[in-house]
């Protein structure tokens, strides 16, 4: 089926089976920054936001982000810049292995874009859904935190 | 993980896709927010030929309270209950469970229609939804159909919609006077499913008796359950600590629960008497406010 997405600002015309699931199909266009983690629905490393909102793309099909613009973390950057989350991250080691990060970014930059100051609860809450087997977490709320606090002095 | 292959549609008005359904029959399968559906076709726990697509409908993403019920229709997410002041407003037991159905992404594309048809005993909303007394409404190329929760809820992941049905929303009636509901859920971690969860709605009458009760079981039965014998005892009573531990005791009697990882049986059903209790009590409070 043709479907036409807008993946991170590019516009795209793709011909899919309408079982290609959302997550398949991003990586497919060589954006693989979006993970597969257990494909079942459980642990957000293939967050993606679709018309700004973070969604699992393991569950999810292709045809259904017909229309739609879809953010990965290769649309964090802009201008050769990264974006605040991703500078935090890195700043306050919010990650370890990296492989929850791309899904823990693109919730928490959604969830900056809501609540600019959230507290630690808030973000707890916000990232219930993203699961990281090696921080503890602890440093994951520290980069969102830092993050909110750099994008209000901006 | 792929699902067996099946031809897709996504019409943008429900005449399309209710002529889609009508045509198609049982191997037709309508897809809200997939968060239940298409993880069970990766799995091959189900295999539709045919996924009618209702996300593109227009008009079924209302929340409204108008003509005496309180709608949510088909398309409302998890999250927009969440953040509807309308809801916080009208119903305690609704806006209470909200936040605690699944994890926030889960609950930014799954609905409570979807989930009200899928008809998972361990799942949250058709608990509130006995509990406040919804009706179903469905609509079918034949016409209309409004279905009470009671006959709704057949059995485990069974609904009584029939082929070619859609659920366009659910309505509660919208309680006036001074009344009160919750949803107490025990989970093991954040986003889980419940390992016991009660629902309760009072309503008081003018005399401060209780005038209307409802009480709600989930995760103990082959599906959400009424406990009905407990809802009797409450009504044109005086509320206190005696009748409500008295329900709490009687919601526990219609659990039926099953020992497994999550814990005994035995220990479930104390559950269920406490949540009751306190789920009474918070409904009280509520009432009282
Ligand atoms: C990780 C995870 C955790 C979860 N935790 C919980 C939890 O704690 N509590 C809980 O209650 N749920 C939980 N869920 C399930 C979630 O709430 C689903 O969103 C819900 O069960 C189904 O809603 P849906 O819109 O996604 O429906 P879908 O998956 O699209 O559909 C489910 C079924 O209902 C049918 N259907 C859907 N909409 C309609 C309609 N309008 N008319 C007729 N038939 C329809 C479909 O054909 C299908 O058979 C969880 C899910 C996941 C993945
Ligand atoms: S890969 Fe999608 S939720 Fe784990
Ligand atoms: S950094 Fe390894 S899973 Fe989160």
């Amino acid at each position: 089926m043709q479907i036409n997405v807008t993946l991170n600002g590019a516009s795209l015309s793709s011909d899919v089976e309408a079982r290609q699931l959302l997550v398949d199909y991003i990586r497919g266009t060589g954006a693989t920054g979006t993970h597969i983690g257990c494909d079942t629905t459980s642990c957000g490393a293939c967050t993606v936001l679709i018309d700004g909102t973070p969604m699992k793309s393991c569950t999810m099909f292709a045809v259904q982000a017909n229309g739609k613009s879809i953010t990965t973390v290769e649309g964090l950057k802009q201008n050769g810049e990264l974006h605040q989350i991703q500078a935090s991250f890195k700043e306050k080691h919010g990650l370890q292995c990296g492989f929850c990060t791309p899904g823990m970014m693109l919730t928490s930059a959604a969830l900056l874009e809501q609540n600019p100051e959230p507290s630690e609860d808030d973000i707890r809450w916000a990232i219930s859904g993203n699961i990281c087997r090696c921080t503890g977490y602890v440093n994951i709320v520290k980069a969102v935190q830092h993050a909110g606090e750099e994008m209000r002095k901006s | 993980m792929y699902p067996a292959a099946f031809a897709y549609s996504a019409p943008e008005t429900l005449d399309e896709a209710l002529a889609t359904l009508s045509q198609e029959g049982e191997s037709a399968r309508v897809l809200a927010g997939g968060q239940s559906l298409i993880p069970m076709m990766k799995l091959r726990l189900a295999s539709p030929a045919h996924l009618v697509d209702i996300n593109n409908i227009s008009g079924l993403d209302h929340i409204n309270s108008a003509n005496g019920y309180l709608r949510i229709g088909a398309l409302v997410r998890h999250n927009d209950i969440v953040n509807s002041a309308d809801i916080a407003a009208h119903n305690g037991a609704i806006a209470s469970a909200a936040p605690w159905v699944a994890d926030p992404l889960v609950r930014n594309r799954g609905t409570l229609c979807g989930s009200v048809a899928h008809c998972d005993p361990e799942g949250d909303w058709n608990s509130v939804m006995l509990a406040v007394r919804a009706e179903v409404v469905a609509q079918s190329a034949a016409g209309e159909r409004v279905i009470p929760i009671d006959d709704f809820v057949v059995d485990f992941f069974t609904n009584s919609l029939e082929p070619g049905e859609i659920v366009t929303e659910v309505r509660i009636p919208k309680y006036t006077g001074k009344g009160g509901g919750a949803y107490l859920k025990l989970e093991r971690k954040i986003g889980d499913y419940a390992t016991v969860a009660v629902a309760t709605q009072l309503q008081l009458g003018d005399d401060g008796k209780i005038s209307e009760a409802g009480v709600a079981l989930t995760a103990v039965n082959n599906k959400n359950t009424r406990a009905t014998a407990a809802e009797q005892a409450l009504v044109g009573q005086e509320p206190s600590d005696e009748l409500f531990k008295e329900a709490g005791a009687l919601a526990a009697r219609a659990a039926e629960p099953e020992s497994n990882v999550r814990g005994t049986a035995e220990w479930k059903r104390n559950v269920v008497s406490v949540y009751t209790r306190r789920g009474l009590e918070a409904s009280l409070a509520q009432a009282r406010a």
